[in-house]
């Protein structure tokens, strides 16, 4: 006798966000992406719809970053110095389908830039490529102030994804970003009641819940990855089963915690790409819809894993 | 928790009033308010004082539905009343309700499964109220019995164990929380369960402390549905809070108002 498989039917959804507007949406960008919509859990294609793939973002910097490992600075070699070049390689070249930007260089550490200059920076990179950008402040609260509502008006209208958003620092971004038709990334550290909160505190605001990208912070493979995941696991499966609070797409940056990982950085051994590569397939299982990566070959392979898996 | 609210019901004097000079407003302002404190569906009954209950009950749906697509409680014990509130219902219908006698079952267990509506099935029959979780089964287990036979999905049926007043049946209380656990093990699928909760609070000077914990210890029990006055916001959080227990929503801070967003 055949077996029968036992499928879940979910009443839930998650919300789609759009990134990047077209010119006809008020933006300039060539194309927008979805991500999110999935009425079902990851993978499982016939308990629900999953109307749109993973999508992976190439992380930049405003500067040349001094810590990445030579495995991955060497890929890309005098392109870091020059953000625009940098960007302009990853579009042409690595045929990125939407670039992640980190304003690294307005960090009160690493060259304290203004928000002027960076607001002006952001404007000009808009002009240079044409893909999807998600922008990402320094962490450091009292600068994101600052620095991100500037960014957010050097973008009016094109429909980014800016971040991040935390529980004690979220009022003066979301405003911000609700004036300019941005959507919001929502940052909770592996919490998933602080993620739930956010969320209500942010669309309280007036940011509906329909604009906010969950970045539910995660682990490399071998640093906390099962954390993440199971964090994951108990929003989706929350989501699907109707709390709109938490049904909204995750954002992984997977780049930056898998080549922290000592593993990582050994020379001449190619593990730093695998490191990357394993720490993002395993998070697309447990329903990351937008992954923000660093190695060019990286990409390529974990882009092919998504096309077979979707296929 | 799927709650119904109550307010709708003739033999409130403000309904009562409004059903006799047919008074839509009442009658809408009443929905909304409900809908809005939470309920996901509206209990409607004529109540003992309309003349006509076959057209009132048309006419009070008609109104309830001009305001909200929420799903229509049709509450009767009379199977013509039902049948002619489902011919006015376009939002979704649960039937309250059936007995385990065989003559109402025969009528309503077809004529739900005809118009894909609910059924509640109340734990009593034409013999009286049921006096332990003993014959509250055997009723219970009648009910579902009638369905499965006339292939009404059971998932759809809702058992109702009967509340009695506190100050009534004391004795009784205990029975009747447990009923709620062993409804569920009736069948596989598992029917649902329900309450008419503010039975219990009956003549008490208490009321809505004794209805919410009440609810919270059904709702322990495994109780999936509650007639109740969502207007009592005391009652509604800890109906809230005891789902939170059972880790049915996932806890944040303002978890009341993140329940009341869905």
């Amino acid at each position: 006798m055949a077996v029968q498989l036992m499928q879940e039917m979910w009443q839930g959804e998650i919300s789609t966000v759009t990134i990047g507007a077209v010119k006809e949406e008020g933006g300039s960008r060539a194309y927008s992406i979805k991500i999110g919509g999935e009425q079902s859990l990851p993978c499982l294609f016939k308990e629900g719809a999953i109307p749109n793939k993973p999508e992976i973002a190439f992380e930049i910097w405003d500067i040349a970053p001094n810590d990445w490992p030579s495995e991955l600075s060497k890929e890309y070699g005098h392109a870091l110095n020059d953000p625009f070049l940098w960007a302009e390689k990853c579009v042409k070249e690595y045929k990125a389908r939407s670039l992640c930007v980190r304003l690294q260089g307005a960090h009160p550490d690493s060259g304290d830039k203004g928000p002027g200059e960076e607001a002006a920076f952001i404007r000009q990179l808009l002009d240079k490529v044409n893909v999807p950008l998600i922008i990402l402040g320094t962490g450091d609260d009292t600068k994101d102030n600052l620095l991100l509502p500037a960014c957010s008006e050097a973008a009016k209208g094109e429909r980014c994804l800016i971040g991040s958003a935390v529980q004690d620092n979220y009022k003066t971004i979301a405003v911000s970003l609700l004036a300019d038709g941005h959507n919001i990334i929502a940052e909770s550290p592996i919490d998933i009641n602080i993620a739930k909160q956010l969320n209500i505190l942010i669309s309280d605001m007036g940011l509906p819940l329909e604009r906010i990208v969950i970045n539910p912070t995660i682990g490399a493979l071998g640093y906390g990855l099962e954390y993440a995941y199971s964090i994951m696991e108990r929003a989706r499966l929350a989501a699907l089963s109707g709390d709109k609070t938490v049904a909204s797409p995750f954002v992984c940056f997977v780049g930056q915690e898998a080549w922290r990982a000592k593993e990582a950085k050994v020379e001449d051994s190619r593990q730093g790409v695998m490191w990357e590569v394993l720490t993002a397939t395993a998070l697309i299982q447990a329903g990351a819809d937008l992954l923000v990566m660093r190695h060019p070959l990286a990409i390529e392979k974990v882009n092919k894993y998504i096309d077979k898996l979707c296929s | 928790m799927f709650i119904i609210g109550e307010l709708i019901n003739g033999m409130y004097s403000n309904i009562g009033k409004a059903i006799a000079q047919k008074d839509k407003a009442v009658i809408q302002r009443v929905a909304l308010g409900q809908v809005k404190a939470g309920a996901d569906a509206l209990d409607v009954n004529c109540g003992p004082a309309s003349k006509q209950p076959v057209s009132d009950i048309q006419w009070l749906i008609e109104a309830i539905q001009e305001v909200t697509d929420k799903a229509i409680c049709i509450d009767s014990s009379k199977p013509q009343v039902i049948e002619s509130g489902l011919k006015a219902a376009k939002n979704s219908v649960i039937i309250n309700s059936t007995t385990a006698d065989p003559d109402k079952l025969d009528i309503l267990v077809p004529l739900a499964k005809q118009h894909k509506a609910k059924l509640i099935g109340l734990a009593i029959s034409a013999k009286g109220i049921p006096r332990d979780k003993g014959q509250r089964l055997e009723l219970a287990s009648q009910i579902a019995a009638s369905c499965i036979e006339k292939e009404f999905p059971i998932e759809d049926l809702y058992l109702d164990p009967i509340v009695m007043p506190i100050n009534v049946a004391q004795a009784q209380m205990r029975d009747i929380i447990e009923s709620i656990h062993e409804f569920k093990i009736i069948s596989e699928p598992a029917p649902k369960t329900i309450i008419g909760l503010t039975n219990v609070s009956q003549g008490t000077f208490a009321r809505s402390l004794i209805n919410r914990t009440f609810l919270t210890m059904a709702t322990a029990y495994g109780l999936d549905a509650a007639i109740l006055d969502p207007l009592d916001k005391d009652l509604m959080d800890a109906a809230i809070t005891a789902e939170l227990i059972l880790n049915k929503q996932i806890y944040c801070d303002s978890y009341l108002e993140a329940y009341r967003k869905k």
